[in-house]
């Protein structure tokens, strides 16, 4: 007997027409993997006799509070792109990615200070990671500040009226990478 | 979706179509190839003969020879590039990035891939890639010298090698960019072909090329990170004095390395390398065996054998690849128990790849062969993958590799595994597809003539290495004549030399086809092979949006070949079933 | 079907081939290749070795016969059977190499090997020959405690031309410790156990006559054990790449006679009279 079917039995589970979470998923698998593999080598390291933990600059706290706060900012964006204030939207995504700039900003801040106090690059263990890690989730907040404000031109020429894949991708993003801020955080102060 | 208003950069330069896109890389793996082929050959000219002077060469090539003498440092550096290039910038080039591109939307019917801009990015993102690599030969103190797997300390200090200066921070970017561009591939193809199958293209409709193809990308996806994190390490340790991988109180050349804080693993690296670099070999290979199931089927007239436990096999082929890679670390210096624990756990991927060989072999039963020069392709990488799987066992078992580690048995299985395989498929996907690509036909005399000059030379040379292997040759040896107890087979080096030069330049033959045939080889119908999968229902050579008319909708599985009465003896996937008599035909 | 019929020369060309390919794997693998065996441990890894040729090799000449006559028996038109299989056939078939290699090569691992590998990693024995090797771009500096029977401190800061292996001459159990390049002598039928350091890259001690092979790794001290069982000269060979001289880092270990090797060891000057 041939193998056919009639296609009401084969349609495809994963349904071809509907916008693409996974391209969005596999970006945050590879991500996440990455700063897993630095994770895992700041465990092993850390099992070194040489081993002395820094004390991170406060200013770190209060740039991950502007990330949170950012984070709450694209929200009030996707919760406008909803209810149809297109200006309210774009006003939102452009608060968001400015202080993602912000973030940024205040990050070289912290590096600035910690190398004032003689912790540099190559200064020892614990502060390489946190350079290391800090940099390269400085990069990717950088790849989603350009999302966000990609996002905002979108929403100002109205392409979400009618669906927002495209702003709610962007979205995950930004709290993704939000989330990898506050698990580094804890890997490199309780630790 | 007409293409005829774009200008000659954005057609064929800067091209979106996933089947341009395809090519590109296919050529330029194809360039790669031939440096890194050329520079084999040098190796193998110090190998076999390590006391000859070659003036020729060192006039041609006055940065590698001195007096006509190859200096060791460049045979370092050629070495680590060959290694380099052929594994990333070649045959995932040319598998991967090349077929996969052209051949995943053609197979599942689509008109493009997910995501075209990005694709038309990541191409081009490699091309620097390819430049740089070759460009680092032109550094001051050469290009890198430390083996593909750049193991620290010697890939981390420039004072240890002059291979380890600018050129192998060059290494690094380029495959930093290399890395970028296949992640932006590989989510392409998961993308595609998870949201982009045409109706009635289940997964469990999918050719098996498709497939694994799939499954690498995954593999790539989840396994790549782990270099990247690596090579940032690395070239942190190089240019900013971080010790990541470098422990304390390095001494090279009578100096203590002072301003290095130390306290670093250089086992830490290889963990992470060989975290990717186990599955990187099966992102390779899957493809390769994946292509072959679909040339075998063709050619056998026949469905592939056990295509659902092909699948099966190939996902925990997959899953196991990730979790083995200690198997190129027993006698680093890792806990014997966590040794023992990756030899017992690597000598299982012997289990789903025997089914997959097995599968192959049972696929010519009850076939009727028809040969051409792709079938003849799949058949001998059958016997390379037997002949080459065998030999991992010996490898994979910790306490025969204390004997055979790093010595040329190594060298010769990952030859076998890696190139002959690899190679092989590449050579069945070109013959096999040139018409779907090219709108012609390779000429099938030239192509026996290729096949005939290349398979037996390089299947006996990559064996005879083993050989070597047994024998207790070491490898990045430039000469193996120092030691007394390796002169007594010596000959096999100049042996092995030989066959692989006739093989390497029965290449050109295959190349001479390919380009003639471009634009001289017979005319090629939309299905020269009678061959069911979706990609032969569209003209030849595919034009942009893959059909000229709708998508065609899959009713049936990928090798439907004399399953049923179909009077041609194969159906089809894209054709529908015929209707019981009475019944009311089915809506489109 | 007659176009397949046309194909039979070809046909019989490609088993051909197969048949050449094979024989030539199993021919070569029949032949020996590897230096005679001359430590204890290493009969058991060769063991393992011939366990696998003689287990692997079937499977090998079985898989290329069945191709073989697949090609025969289906290659040349003659007519065949539909090939109808259903999936429940395929998986069961499947089950048939999952259990084989499994064997196959789990046996290897376990029954074969593991025993090996326990002696190779086994804790010294209290009477074994302790000597400490360095490699270093492109040499092997040998150590030898001395009467003293202790290694002295060494530190990388101390190294010079003239003190390679970086000796503390304050430490006095250094005072008599011998240093040699590139040899190392030990005593026949006794246990000896290595120290392998290093300090600038990697490095691997191996010595093939003796299956000994032991990456050296900066930062980590690892150990070599072995007791050797034929007298004789056997190279020592670096089998991780290191840098230019990669090939040349080439030394040997003489193994003597437990007079010869004492007579040897008493010819040596002590490190710090050299000095």
């Amino acid at each position: 007997m041939p193998a056919s079917m009639t296609l009401e039995q084969s349609t495809s589970s994963w349904g071809g027409r509907r916008p693409y979470p996974i391209g969005l998923g596999v970006v945050l698998v590879t991500v996440a993997m990455l700063f897993s593999a630095f994770v895992a080598a700041l465990l092993v390291r850390r099992t070194g006799a040489d081993w002395t933990g820094i004390e991170l600059p406060p200013l770190v706290w209060a740039n991950t509070g502007i990330l949170l706060v950012s984070s709450a900012a694209v929200e009030f964006a996707r919760r406008a792109v909803r209810r149809g204030s297109t200006e309210t939207a774009v006003r939102w995504l452009g608060v968001a990615a400015t202080l993602g700039l912000l973030f940024l900003a205040g990050q070289l801040a912290a590096w600035h200070e910690l190398t004032a106090q003689g912790l540099a690059l190559a200064s020892g263990p614990h502060a390489a990671f946190f350079y290391l890690l800090s940099g390269t989730h400085g990069a990717h907040v950088l790849a989603g500040v350009v999302a966000l404000f990609w996002a905002r031109a979108r929403a100002a020429r109205g392409a979400y009226r009618s669906q927002a894949s495209g702003l709610t991708h962007a979205a995950i993003f930004w709290h993704f990478v939000g989330g990898v801020w506050l698990l580094l955080l804890a890997v490199l102060t309780t630790l | 979706m007409s293409e005829t208003h774009t200008g000659f950069w954005r057609r064929y330069v800067f091209s979106t179509d996933h089947k341009t896109i395809g090519k590109q890389y296919y050529f330029t793996a194809m360039v790669m190839a031939l440096f890194a082929a050329a520079w084999s050959m040098l190796l193998r000219l110090q190998l076999a003969w390590p006391q000859q002077t070659w003036p020729v060469l060192g006039k041609l090539f006055p940065g590698l020879y001195q007096d006509g003498v190859l200096l060791p440092e460049r045979y370092l550096s050629l070495v680590t590039m060959h290694g380099t290039v052929m594994i990333f910038f070649v045959i995932s080039l040319a598998l991967v990035s090349g077929f996969g591109n052209f051949i995943i939307p053609l197979q599942i019917g689509a008109r493009d891939m997910a995501y075209p801009f990005l694709n038309m990015l990541s191409y081009w993102t490699v091309v620097p890639a390819c430049l740089i690599m070759l460009g680092s030969f032109f550094a001051p103190d050469g290009a890198a010298g430390s083996g593909w797997t750049a193991y620290p300390p010697l890939s981390a200090l420039s004072e240890a090698a002059p291979g380890s200066g600018l050129g192998q921070t060059l290494w690094i970017l380029a495959m930093a960019l290399w890395i970028a561009s296949f992640t932006m591939g590989g989510l392409n193809f998961i993308t595609t072909i998870l949201n982009l199958r045409t109706r009635g293209m289940s997964m469990r409709r999918m050719p098996l090329t498709v497939w694994t193809l799939f499954i690498a990308s995954i593999l790539g996806v989840l396994c790549f990170p782990a270099l990247t994190a690596a090579a940032i390490m690395l070239l942190l340790d190089r240019v900013g004095a971080t010790s990541f991988f470098l422990p304390s109180g390095l001494v090279v050349g009578g100096q203590l390395l002072s301003y290095r804080g130390g306290g670093g693993s250089p086992l830490l690296f290889q963990h992470l390398f060989w975290f990717l670099g186990h599955p990187e070999v099966y992102v390779l290979v899957l493809p390769a065996l994946g292509i072959i199931f679909d040339v075998v089927a063709v050619g056998g007239r026949r469905p592939v054998f056990g295509y659902r436990t092909s699948i099966g096999a190939l996902i925990v082929v997959a899953v196991l690849s990730m979790i083995v890679w200690g198997h190129h670390m027993f006698v680093s210096g890792m806990s014997p128990y966590v040794g023992e624990y990756f030899s017992v756990a690597t000598v299982t991927i012997t289990a789903p790849f025997a089914v997959l060989a097995m599968n192959l072999v049972a696929s010519l039963w009850r076939a009727e062969i028809r040969l051409n020069t792709a079938l003849l392709f799949a058949l001998a990488l059958i016997a390379a993958v037997g002949i080459g799987g065998i030999g991992g066992i010996f490898l994979a078992t910790a306490t025969s590799d204390i004997y055979l580690h790093n010595s040329y048995f190594v060298v010769g299985h990952f030859h076998l595994m890696i190139a002959v395989v690899t190679f092989f498929a590449i050579f069945a996907g070109t013959y096999h597809w040139f018409p779907k690509m090219f709108g012609r036909q390779m000429n099938e005399t030239l192509g026996r003539l290729h096949f005939w000059l290349t398979v037996p030379a390089v299947i006996v040379g990559f064996v005879a290495m083993h050989l070597l292997g047994m024998g207790g040759e070491q490898r990045h040896l430039y000469d193996p004549t120092v030691y007394q107890f390796l002169r007594p087979i010596q000959w096999l080096n100049v042996f092995i030399s030989i066959v692989l030069a006739l093989a390497a330049a029965a290449q050109f033959i295959f190349l001479g086809n390919l380009f003639y045939s471009l634009v001289r080889g017979p005319v090629a119908a939309s299905n020269p092979w009678a061959a069911t999968t979706l990609e032969w229902s569209t003209p030849s050579p595919a034009p942009h949006g893959n059909w000229p008319g709708e998508l065609p909708v899959a009713y049936r599985g990928p090798y439907e070949y004399r399953v049923d009465d179909s009077p041609e003896g194969y159906t089809p996937q894209h054709l529908p079933p015929s209707p019981a008599p009475g019944a009311v035909p089915v809506p489109v | 079907m007659s176009e397949t019929r046309r194909q039979t020369p070809e046909i019989v060309a490609l088993i051909t081939l197969f048949l050449g390919i094979t024989a030539f794997t199993v021919a070569g693998f029949a032949m020996d290749w590897m230096p005679p065996v001359a430590s204890q441990h290493g009969v058991g890894v060769d063991r393992v070795i011939h366990y696998l040729l003689h287990a692997t090799g079937p499977i090998l000449v079985l898989g290329a016969c069945v191709l073989m006559w697949f090609l025969w028996r289906y290659g040349r038109g003659r007519p065949t059977q539909a090939p109808h299989t259903s999936s429940r056939v395929e998986f069961w078939w499947s089950i048939a190499p999952v259990i084989g290699m499994m064997a196959v090569t789990e046996v290897g691992v376990v029954v074969k090997g593991l025993p090996v590998w326990e002696e190779i990693y086994a804790e010294p024995p209290a009477d074994a020959v302790r000597i400490d090797v360095t490699a270093q771009q492109f040499e092997w500096l040998v150590r030898y405690p001395g009467p003293d029977g202790k290694f002295g401190r060494v530190a990388g800061d101390l190294v010079e031309n003239t003190n390679p292996a970086g000796l503390d001459p304050k430490d006095s159990a250094s005072h008599d410790d011998i240093v040699v390049r590139n040899q190392i002598h030990v005593p026949l039928g006794q246990p000896v156990y290595i120290t392998l350091r290093g300090r600038d890259v990697l490095h691997s001690f191996s010595v093939p006559a003796l299956r000994v092979k032991q990456d050296v790794v900066p930062g980590i001290l690892n150990k070599v054990l072995f007791v050797a069982t034929k007298p004789g000269r056997y190279e020592i060979a670096c089998t991780q790449v290191c840098g230019m001289g990669h090939y040349r880092m080439h030394g040997a270990v003489y193994v003597d006679s437990p007079a010869d090797y004492a007579a040897w060891l008493k010819q040596q000057t002590a490190w710090l009279q050299q000095q």
